[in-house]
């Protein structure tokens, strides 16, 4: 089989779009610096454009189909490419001001983007496994970059000790399912499992290594102790980053195993998947509750939210009281769990861009230093009310959309007890956000002046707030994106072999 | 005009948003201009909604003014195709009165808050986004979008009370506007948890892949389901309507709104929850809420009766109208409850009745705090003496609460009464010592407020401004209308209840 190496082009070209900025940081002169971001976006932009536009509609494969090149992995890289842009933009303000060596902080970030690249058009598990890491290294670095402050040293280091546990986690359960299946392609273990292999326990240590190892990555109840601390200590831009990138690749990747891979053995996860998405949902909302810092606040609400797209991954396959795996709605749950990935992460850009300019002006990031925020800044104000809004689920925001769209698919497969969970704790999340809200407009700060929020900022704030109604009143032109790339896991064997049962 | 008609319903829910969004245009310290945009917009659309109640073809009936549009297919392999969720519009003769009602109430309610001047664009912005989401429910046809709307008239209650809003202070404790905010908009949240479950659960039994309501009313849902998911609905719903015992948000909700949002919540927004009870939960499960009637009724009693009881104990004159509120809903639940002609008619025109009168209790009670800073009606005393028009206002209202005959609540009640005899009579008996509760309360509250002494503090009080009496007189025009000429709108309400009870089997 020839590879035909255009299509891997973006990864190609974001690479040597990091090796150009790391040149381009000795070459500069350091009051020229503030130009390696503007190169950076420059060069995402081309890359993006290039991606859309050309390689929109093929599909093939790489290295004997470890490396899939089709809609669903496309789909998922401009999203990639375009949110590593966003958060090249939005870091821009906040590296000047608060960290050096902005050189390696752009370079580190372009090749976390090829990761999660990678990730997305991963076909079997250790080509996934490496883009994880080329990932995870990436951030393990940059969670750390304010050097000379404690916080972020203390987040870097629980983030690099859990990750690397949890790495290790994940290789065993890979070597655990090669052993016992002897391939670790997506297309071979769904062979497998459909002739019967899943009683093994073996097996299914296998399978349960591997969800806890993503689990921690996506900080899933009871693997999430790290996520707020990391989100806290880390600098802005990159909890951004964390809270949509890193959890956005990881369930890209899991999207495509749970149906590529694992669909035919839905009997045996599904209730361990719709118990760690009980138990992320509940824990992650009920701790926000008690939060002060903005940060963790979102932090634990980004936990809630990876608790609903495990809903959705619970209900991937709905399983029959035979035992028998029904694929008949998994279309619906894949769709839901995209435009949620998709939801949530313009929103939590969103907020945290916001929370960031905040941060940029007055250096505080307590939920209570907000009080009056609504008078000192009405349009960074608005875009954060709506974003909190529209993670609480509430219209016309893309969360509702997402939301519903979601619950609704999960409630089809037979899941409407979990579903009705995940929407009782949006309720509780709603008071927490509320909190927020009533801090910005009805509390009266001590400090009342007018805060100058930088026209880049204002500009970025504008367009995700568009982004954000634009989903949630108008989904259709998305969603026929997303069908477009649902459409490639729904269509792969294993799946059709379940559908012709 | 075909083609205009089938633009109108969606124009309604459209101009508020669109005035919303040229408000957000006009520089914020233009008070002028930001007053009289928003008058525009809110006249344009109460004008839009007189002719969708005048224009709704009652010897036809049926959905009018009818449209659909695709707006999320749902993929699956589903009996009706890829339909998904539609924007669904469409009148019928329930909802035609509701959006008349609607519209009236936001007119009136921009007029009474022409002095907001703290942040009073932003208050009108987030006006017209609740208004649009009431619309929104009276219009749609599709349960996504009911609930759609139903959220996006919540959303902004938060910020309108919190913001704009007053705390009370009772002496011994404090009930601060963001307590009463946070306690509505949670309540009504939690009612809309129970709502949304109910939604995914009737889509998954029928099996049908849509959201359209007249698709899910033929989808003839199995008994057992339509009986285990009504209540969920009916609580849901009730906790808007304010349905005894998850009332308790609404009167700390109307004390801590600013005047026009507690017209339009007690006027429209508890309407909405009725409504849902109507739309959702008996046309598409009319057996499910046949069986749960004789709940709903004994609910309906308490509502009557303790709400009287509790505004008899109250002396913010905020307080009596809540109670009052929950009291009267109480009659719209025991009249949906009789699943009679007569008894929903009566409900329905209720819901209209005291949408309007309710309005005009808060826009009065609104000049009296504007002018005394108080509400207590330990306090204010005798103020016919000097704020007449005012007086004579609040007794309008009054009296049509206490259903005087000749006034829109009289006619309401008179027909829930009868519904009432014919099916459970020993409730229509209770509804009715519920009504002599409201005399008493009432009149005491006239006698003490109004006709009594003038109190030493009150000598210099001036009466409501034109504009303030002016907007009252449109209610008052409505409160008459309804009482002495009712036919108009029984003959549109009698079309869509019959079409209604046509879905229960058992039912005359």
């Amino acid at each position: 089989m020839s590879n035909d190496f255009t299509l891997l082009l973006p990864e190609f070209l974001v690479t040597g779009l990091a090796f150009l900025v790391l040149t381009a940081d000795f070459v500069l002169r350091p009051d020229r610096k503030h130009l390696l971001p503007w190169l950076s976006v420059a060069g995402l932009g081309c890359i993006l454009a290039f991606t859309l536009f050309r390689l929109w509609g093929e599909a093939g494969s790489l290295y004997e189909g470890l490396l899939l090149v089709d809609g669903y992995a496309l789909f998922f890289k401009i999203l990639f490419i375009a949110l590593g842009a966003v958060v090249v933009l939005m870091s821009m303000d906040y590296v000047r001001r608060h960290l050096s060596h902005p050189g390696e902080y752009y370079g580190i970030l372009l090749f976390t983007v090829v990761g999660m690249m990678l990730l997305a058009g991963s076909g079997e598990l250790l080509t996934a496994y490496i883009s994880l890491e080329l990932l995870s290294f990436g951030l393990y670095v940059l969670v750390a970059y304010d050097r000379y402050n404690p916080r972020s040293n203390e987040a870097g280091v629980k983030y690099i000790l859990l990750g690397a546990f949890s790495s290790a986690l994940l290789l065993f359960g890979i070597s655990q399912i090669y052993g016992l299946l002897g391939t670790t392609r997506f297309d071979g273990i769904s062979e497998a499992l459909a002739a019967g292999a899943g009683t093994s326990p073996g097996l299914v240590a296998g399978l349960v290594l591997i969800v806890v190892g993503l689990g921690f990555k996506i900080a899933a109840t009871p693997f999430h102790m790290w996520a707020p601390d990391a989100y806290e200590g880390a600098p802005t831009p990159i909890t951004a980053y964390l809270a949509v990138g890193s959890k956005a690749a990881a369930f890209a990747l899991m999207l495509r195993l749970f149906t590529e891979g694992l669909l035919p053995g839905a009997p045996d996860w599904q209730l361990v998947v719709a118990l760690l998405a009980a138990l992320t949902m509940t824990v992650g909302n009920l701790g926000a509750l008690t939060q002060s810092n903005i940060k963790r606040l979102l932090a634990y609400s980004s936990i809630g939210h990876v608790g609903y797209l495990l809903v959705g991954v619970a209900a991937l396959g709905a399983v029959g009281e035979d035992g028998g795996v029904s694929v008949q709605l998994s279309h619906l749950v894949s769709n839901g769990i995209i435009l949620h990935i998709v939801a949530y992460g313009i929103t939590n850009m969103a907020a945290f861009l916001a929370v960031s300019a905040v941060y940029n002006a007055t250096g505080r990031e307590g939920i209570a230093d907000l009080a009056g925020m609504a008078r000192r800044a009405p349009h960074l104000s608005l875009v954060l009310t709506a974003s909190l809004f529209s993670l609480a689920g509430l219209p016309v925001f893309a969360g509702f959309v997402s939301k519903f769209y979601l619950f609704n698919a999960a409630a089809a497969q037979g899941l409407l007890w979990l579903a009705g969970l995940a929407i009782f704790t949006s309720l509780i999340s709603l008071y927490y956000y509320l909190n927020v809200v009533r801090q910005m407009y009805i509390e009266v700060g001590e400090d009342m002046s007018p805060i100058r929020v930088p026209a880049l900022t204002t500009g970025l704030l504008g367009l995700l707030f568009l982004g954000m109604v634009f989903v949630g009143v108008y989904p259709a032109p998305l969603m026929e994106a997303i069908q477009h790339a649902s459409d490639v896991i729904m269509s792969s064997d294993g799946v059709l072999m379940l559908a012709q049962r | 005009m075909q083609t205009l008609d089938s633009y109108a319903l969606l124009a309604v829910i459209a101009i508020p948003l669109a005035g919303a969004v040229a408000l957000m245009a006009v520089p914020g310290d233009r008070r002028t201009a930001v007053r009289y945009t928003s008058a525009a917009v809110a006249f344009v659309t109460m004008l839009l909604s007189f002719y969708l109640f005048a224009a709704y073809d009652h010897d036809r009936g049926g959905v009018q003014f009818e449209r659909t549009w695709e707006w999320l297919p749902l993929p699956g392999a589903w009996p009706l195709g890829d339909q998904g969720i539609s924007l669904a519009l469409g009148l019928d003769g329930i909802s035609a009165p509701m959006m008349l009602l609607s519209g009236v109430v936001m007119f009136t309610g921009v007029l009474v808050s022409w002095n907001v001047t703290d942040r009073g664009k932003e208050f009108f912005v987030l006006y017209f986004v609740l208004l649009s989401g009431v619309f929104g429910v009276f219009a749609t046809l599709d349960m996504f979008f009911f609930f759609f709307f139903y959220e996006l008239a919540v959303l902004p209650m938060y910020l309108l009370i919190g913001v704009w809003g007053s705390s009370s202070d009772f002496g011994s404790f404090i009930r601060t506007k963001e307590y009463g905010a946070m306690k509505l908009v949670l309540y009504l949240v939690a009612g809309s948890v129970l709502v949304w479950v109910a939604i995914m659960a009737i889509f998954v039994e029928a099996g049908l892949g849509t959201f359209d309501i007249r698709e899910l009313e033929g989808a003839a849902l199995s008994p057992n389901f339509q009986k285990l998911f009504f209540p969920l609905l009916a609580v849901g719903f009730g906790v808007l309507a304010g349905m005894w015992p998850f009332h308790t948000w609404s009167p700390d909700g109307h004390v801590a709104a600013p005047t026009s949002v507690s017209m339009v919540h007690a006027g429209v927004l508890m309407k909405l929850g009725a409504f849902g009870i109507i739309r959702i939960g008996m046309q598409i499960m009319p057996v499910g809420a046949e069986a749960w009637m004789p709940v709903l009724v004994g609910l309906g009693t308490v509502n009557v009766l303790y709400g009287a009881w509790s505004a008899m104990g109250q002396t913010d004159l905020k307080y009596v109208v809540g109670y009052s509120s929950v009291s009267h809903m109480g009659y719209v639940l025991m009249g949906i409850a009789t699943l009679h002609p007569l008894g929903l008619s009566g409900a329905v025109l209720q819901m209209f009745s005291h949408g309007i009168m309710t309005a005009l209790f808060f826009a009065v009670v609104g000049v009296i705090y504007d002018r005394t800073h108080t509400r207590d009606t330990m306090v204010l005393e005798g103020l016919a003496k000097r704020m007449g028009l005012t007086a004579a206002l609040f007794t309008v209202a009054g009296l049509t609460s206490l259903g005087l005959p000749g006034l829109s609540g009289f006619v309401a009640e008179l027909l829930v009464f009868i519904g009432l005899f014919k099916t459970y009579p020993i409730v229509g008996v209770l509804g009715i010592i519920g009504a002599a509760a409201t005399a008493v309360y009432i009149l005491r509250l006239l006698a003490r407020v109004f006709f009594g002494p003038l109190g030493e503090r009150w000598k210099d009080q001036v009466d409501a401004s034109r504009l303030e009496a002016f907007s009252a007189a449109v209610l008052v025009g409505f409160i008459l209308l309804v009482g002495l000429f009712p036919f108009p709108f029984i003959r549109v309400i009698d079309v869509g209840v019959a079409e209604l009870l046509a879905r229960f089997p058992g039912v005359g």
